[in-house]
């Protein structure tokens, strides 16, 4: 009996020395850009409900940054608000709250863009993902994926989206889906490609009544 | 491979080829009949022994761990009954300390009142006067013949104080009747006080009656383990059983105790060991959740282990007395710290079950409900208490578990036992199996070759006959 004690004993102390040691990121990392060109700013009800399913879902550990999409999106100057949830849920909640709040003030003072440069967003939401050193990296796109580029602006390059998940929200038809669907087709598929050659994943979701898919594998 | 595969031995005949074949396989089989039959028969046999040797094995194994179990059941029976007898004994101290303590006083009231009520009887037996002398002479008067008026007037006077005597006699015996009543009516409280003590008495005597027959059932039964009888054994047995089977109900509560403590404190953990940390691919805080009921168990059965309600460590047993007691109370106090610490951690809980919900409301824009405040206590009030009385219900689950351990190695042991006999049983079975295997195979070699069996038979025959004469 002395013995089992001592092994159960030597088991709880690996365990608690163990415990010492860094959590394994297990985290849960979130870069959601904002469409903030031409009709899009109508949307921005849509994308803070889509923030506020973020929020709730988001646990301690998480990080979450929202970012505009505008003429030039490749500046930490587009980035509305960013958090790296603390451990202790109580932390978690205020933090949410403040985030909530600044999210709140942008969308009242928001202004349309003329450009959309998803391109540029795309890889800074990448370079934050890498810094948070989230376990699941996830880049929200709240925009009808049209690209709309200054010109001289060069993003026909191949992206480096190793581990990444990119989720296209609430993807609008144009006009001009209208007249060929294929066109919207193709946007997506172009995307799609992109996307997958960089080595991400790339998925639609356009029901925003099923927002748990984002959380799905 | 197969019969058809075999090569043609007439080229385009594969019919004739095949006969051909097969005369060829049945000679051969002829010819070989002897060594065959020899081979088939030495490996069944072979087989057969080592089945029925490895059979053997597996009872002697089967016999020394009966006898070890028989041993470890009457050791353990051994030691419930001294206990058992021990208590008893205890008991029997009690009673008699508790009752016949008080026998001297008892037994002094007792002789008080048996000496008044005699004394009180003794003076109801009193008779009064006898009658005065005189009555004879006034008989002696009667006697004179009543011719004379002077003794007709002495005997009326007579008469008359002989009625007034006899008046006075009368009032006189009856006060004396009277005095007796009240001296016997007085009696009665004191034979009540006999008989009440007489009563406590009887009571205390036949607690102990009770208690001597109970100390026979348990010495006989502890006579009948010490011969090692097999009634005893099976008594033993059985006790085992049914205490397996009802302390393993009352541990499988207890584990769902146990979820349900996991469950109240699993979440708040999370803000003293943070919320997202992993430790071997579990959270931390479940791991921290699980460490403190573990904690809770082991303190547990420290304190009962030191209270001497159970004897699972011989260590702790021989502790000194005074240290035990020192040690009781320790464990008793990080007990009551733990079950403290729970009761805050479920409140805390609920808070932060709250706060949660207050956020996920304002992030989706639905308005507070103001009213239905009033059961929202009840919850809260709950859990902490359910958080506080946990861990003593943890802790008591060491009894159920000193008697699941003991009788497990028991009902193990009988189930090792039945396993074994039953493997020991399919082994012999085997072995007359495969015995029998080579026999009928042995048949089949001759079923084959029958043709030629046949011929050597008629051969066999013709030749004998062809001797006879």
């Amino acid at each position: 009996m002395i013995r089992k004690i001592n092994v159960i004993a030597a088991i709880l102390l690996t365990l608690f020395l163990a415990g010492c040691s860094k959590s394994t990121p297990n985290t849960h990392g979130v870069y959601m850009l904002l469409d903030t060109s031409g009709t899009y700013t109508e949307e921005m009800n849509k994308a803070s409900n889509i923030l506020s399913f973020m929020l709730v879902k988001l646990g301690p550990g998480d990080s979450l940054a929202v970012a505009r999409i505008d003429s030039g999106s490749f500046s930490e100057k587009d980035i509305i608000a960013k958090v790296t949830f603390d451990e202790r849920p109580s932390v978690t909640n205020q933090q949410k709250r403040g985030f909530r709040e600044k999210m709140d003030n942008f969308i009242k003072t928001l202004k349309g863009s003329s450009y959309t440069d998803i391109t540029g967003g795309i890889i800074q939401a990448v370079q934050f993902l890498e810094e948070t050193k989230s376990g699941k990296k996830t880049i929200l796109i709240f925009s009808d994926m049209e690209e709309d580029l200054i010109k001289g602006q060069v993003r026909d390059f191949a992206l480096e989206l190793k581990g990444s998940e990119v989720i296209a929200l609430n993807v609008t038809k144009l006009r001009s889906d209208q007249v060929d669907p294929r066109d919207y087709m193709k946007r997506l598929d172009a995307w799609r490609s992109r996307v997958e050659e960089g080595g991400g994943t790339f998925r639609v979701i356009n029901d925003l009544e099923r927002l748990e898919r984002i959380f799905e594998d | 491979m197969g019969l058809t595969d075999l090569p043609q031995i007439v080229p385009g005949q594969p019919g004739i080829s095949l006969l051909i074949w097969l005369l060829i396989i049945v000679v051969v089989l002829y010819f070989a009949r002897t060594p065959a039959h020899k081979a088939i028969r030495s490996v069944s046999r072979l087989l057969r022994n080592a089945l029925h040797l490895f059979s053997r094995s597996v009872l002697i194994a089967e016999g020394s761990l009966r006898s070890r179990n028989r041993e470890v059941l009457f050791s353990m029976g051994q030691d419930a009954s001294e206990r058992q007898i021990a208590r008893e004994f205890e008991r029997m101290e009690t009673v008699i300390h508790r009752d016949l303590a008080g026998f001297p006083t008892i037994y002094r009231k007792l002789d008080e009142q048996i000496t008044r009520m005699e004394e009180d009887y003794a003076r109801t037996s009193e008779v009064p006067d006898t009658p005065d002398a005189w009555i004879r002479a006034v008989d002696a008067v009667a006697n004179i013949p009543s011719n004379d008026s002077m003794v007709a007037d002495v005997l009326t006077n007579i008469h008359e104080s002989m009625n007034k005597s006899q008046k006075n006699a009368v009032e006189e015996y009856r006060e004396m009747f009277h005095e007796r009543h009240h001296l016997l009516k007085k009696l009665l409280p004191s034979w009540r006080k006999v008989n009440s003590a007489l009563n406590e008495v009887k009571k205390s005597v036949d607690s102990l009656d009770e208690r001597s027959r109970e100390v026979d059932a348990q010495l006989s039964k502890f006579e009948m383990i010490c011969h090692g009888k097999s009634a005893g054994e099976r008594m033993l047995s059985s006790s085992s059983f049914t205490q397996f089977f009802i302390s393993a109900l009352v541990l499988f509560i207890a584990v769902g105790g146990g979820i349900v403590n996991f469950n109240l404190i699993a979440y708040p953990m999370q803000e003293m060991v943070g919320g997202n940390s992993t430790l071997a691919g579990f959270k931390t805080s479940d791991v921290a959740a699980m460490v403190i009921i573990l904690l809770e168990l082991a303190i547990g059965l420290f304190f009962m282990e030191s209270a001497r309600f159970t004897r699972l460590f011989p260590v702790i047993g021989a502790l000194d007395d005074k240290i035990r007691e020192r040690m009781k109370w320790i464990t008793l106090g990080i007990l009551v710290i733990l079950a403290g610490s729970e009761s805050a951690l479920a409140f805390m809980r609920d808070l932060m079950a709250a706060e949660n919900q207050a956020l996920t409301r304002s992030l989706s824009d639905v308005p507070m409900v103001v009213g239905g405040q009033s059961f929202s206590n009840i919850p809260t009030i709950v859990q902490m208490v359910i958080g506080f009385i946990l861990p003593f219900v943890l802790a008591l689950a060491a009894m159920p578990l000193e008697s699941f351990v003991h009788s497990s190695r028991t009902v193990l042991g009988v189930i090792v036992v039945s396993s074994l006999r039953a493997i020991s049983f399919l082994l012999r079975l085997m072995g007359n199996i495969i015995h029998h295997l080579g026999t009928a195979l042995v048949n089949a070699y001759d079923l084959i070759i029958f043709m030629p069996l046949w011929v050597e038979e008629k051969f066999m025959h013709k030749s004998g006959s062809a001797v006879k004469p």
